[in-house]
């Protein structure tokens, strides 16, 4: 019965999947050429090929406005054939693109997590520390990333660096706050059996703590993966130069519209791929009571 | 007092106090200022190997008596001595038995066990901790689930490693805070006899917290009555005459049992009340009867047992 469950699920998603894409077909079918009154006439041919209309424009693989979906696999077969190609600061392959936003992606991260983390765990270990930081957190929490970014771009004066500030600012809240709420909220009488046992501070730490609050440390990472992964492709359309979202604001200039869909795809997939990870690490760490 | 002669009235409990090896001196504790003390001036001592089970309605402070054995609470006024030392903090001489089991959900059984043994042997290799936590699984009988998480296990199979986990540290003491009551009757009875047996080979000096009246006799050598609090008291000790080889199967037809029974469950539906809207009279809170219920020949069951009780006690100041 769950076989059988997971098996039509699926067949429903292939379905709306050709439902969509028959929607988006139907919908960009009536192209420029049978869009306009037929042209009859050498004359009227070589008019509109030159306005780029003519016959041989429709199967070009340059695509003008919205593409069909069957423009649009032209496009993605392009650019998946030769990821990695870099022709000039205003030419790179996806693949590049997307390595920059990646590797600007977990360096702001870590440090966020590398931040976050203990200072969550002494936030949730002494009230002190939790009423003393809490306004901090509070007001700098629903603060927009990107408006860090002129704060950052002044101080740090290097375009790529602020987008990693970017990325840590946005990321360390969620980790943060979900370290100490579960620091916090650990059982009582597992701290108990540590005091009786008088289990060292770090033992403490790394063996009663560390395991008990991580699947609320990990939902924290999930969320902020999923924030940062976000915010770098708004940062990168502001800090340009290199990275997926500056690719998708590269080609919106270029009125490419193929390209910015097939970004924002890939956009989406990365995303999820990035999210099925800490959903494999949180299932590693959830432990049943 | 278990290799001491049974039935023996004067293997009293009255002058023990100066040669214990747990001493509780004036104990109380109050949680708020404007309000009277939960429990006041409780005084007792406890012999080594001797097994003490506590009695009394909730509310009367047991659990934070426990506590501050553990060294877990502290208490407002009064002090525990126990081998001559005062208990400040927790302690690894003072293995406690939660009621809620508190085993680590995220360890294995052996894990868990091995945990705790690591505590107490921060020197000992891997393989010399696994094979003292095998030998306390194997002794509640949990081998076969050692590899198993305590999610996977019982409420009674969890208790057990409860139990084993306290066990395999060799604390000097073993504090039980109800350690049975989430269990059903069937389970209860495997694991009181465990318990029994476990302590009877190894001559553990054990307090526990208990609600059920059986199970306080065919534990206890001597049952700490509680009244009511807040002000509450240890108002009775009951010691408990019957012979030490005492089972659960045959527990019932000694004449002693019922004699004790009554008295315990008369204490607590009746007097335990009575006591505490007494008032407390300074002087009396002091007090603390010595009773052998076991040995007296009057049933208790009758309406005299006001006169009749009051006769047994012996006042001891």
């Amino acid at each position: 019965m769950k076989a059988s469950l997971s098996l039509r699920a699926g067949l429903l998603s292939v379905l709306l999947l050709i439902l969509l894409v028959g929607i988006w077909h139907l919908s960009t079918a009536t192209s420029p050429v049978s869009g306009r009154p037929a042209v009859s006439g050498a004359v009227d041919a070589e008019y509109a090929a030159l306005m780029g209309n003519g016959p041989a424009a429709a199967t070009d693989k340059k695509v003008d406005g919205f593409p069909t979906p069957l423009q649009f696999l032209h496009v993605a077969a392009d650019k998946l054939a030769d990821p990695f190609y870099d022709h000039g600061p205003n030419d790179k392959g996806v693949g590049i693109q997307l390595a920059h936003s990646l590797g600007r992606v977990a360096l702001g991260y870590l440090i966020a997590l590398a931040v976050a983390v203990p200072l969550g765990f002494v936030i949730g270990m002494s009230p002190l520390m939790y009423r003393a930081l809490d306004p901090f957190i509070q007001v700098l929490k629903p603060i927009s990333p990107l408006a860090w970014m002129p704060i950052a771009l002044y101080t740090i004066k290097d375009s790529s660096v602020s987008g990693i500030f970017v990325i840590f600012i946005c990321s360390i809240w969620p980790m943060l706050i979900n370290t100490a709420f579960g620091v916090a909220g650990v059982r009582k009488d597992w701290l108990n059996v540590a005091r009786t046992l008088e289990v060292s501070p770090l033992r403490k730490a790394f063996q009663v703590i560390l395991p008990a609050a991580a699947p609320t440390i990990i939902t924290g990472m999930r969320i902020s993966m999923g924030i940062a992964w976000l915010v770098i492709v708004a940062a990168e359309m502001l800090i340009g130069g290199t990275g997926i979202g500056y690719f998708v604001w590269n080609e919106w200039n270029n009125l490419s519209l193929a390209n910015v869909i097939f970004a924002v795809l890939l956009i989406g997939l990365v995303g999820m791929f990035l999210d099925l990870m800490f959903a494999q690490l949180q299932k590693k760490v959830t432990y049943a009571e | 007092m278990r290799n001491k002669e049974n039935g023996n009235p004067k293997v009293g409990a009255a002058g023990k106090a100066a040669s214990a090896f747990v001493k509780v001196e004036g104990l109380g504790k109050r949680y708020r200022a404007d309000q009277p003390p939960v429990f006041d001036n409780v005084s007792f001592g406890i012999d080594k190997g001797e097994f003490i089970c506590i009695i009394g309605h909730s509310g009367c402070g047991k659990s934070t008596i426990l506590n501050v054995l553990a060294g877990l609470e502290e208490a407002s006024s009064g002090c525990v001595i126990m081998d001559n030392r005062e208990v400040s903090g927790p302690s690894l001489d003072r293995g406690v038995v939660f009621q809620s089991h508190a085993l680590l959900p995220w360890l294995t059984v052996e894990e868990n066990i091995a945990f705790a043994v690591r505590s107490r042997h921060t020197d000992w290799s891997r393989q010399r901790i696994a094979a003292h936590a095998a030998r306390f699984i194997e002794m509640v009988g949990l081998a076969h689930a050692a590899k198993k998480k305590p999610s996977e296990l019982s409420g009674g199979m969890k208790q057990r490693v409860g139990i084993a986990r306290a066990f395999s540290v060799e604390p000097k003491m073993l504090l039980m805070d109800e350690p049975f009551g989430a269990l059903d009757a069937l389970t209860r009875g495997v694991i009181q006899d465990e318990l029994l047996r476990i302590c009877t080979e190894t001559h553990q000096t054990v307090f526990m917290i208990t609600h059920d009246v059986d199970e306080a006799i065919l534990l206890a050598d001597r049952i700490f009555l509680m009244s009511n609090g807040p002000q509450a008291r240890i108002a009775e000790i009951v010691v408990n005459t019957m012979p030490r080889d005492r089972v659960r199967e045959t527990i019932h037809h000694d004449p002693q049992f019922y004699r004790i029974r009554n008295h315990l469950v008369d204490f607590l539906v009746r007097r335990s009340k009575s006591i505490q809207q007494a008032g407390s009279p300074v002087a009396e809170l002091a007090t603390t009867r010595i009773v052998r219920p076991g040995l007296e020949e009057t049933p208790l069951s009758d309406g005299l047992c006001e006169a009749t009780t009051n006769s047994r006690f012996t006042a001891v100041a």
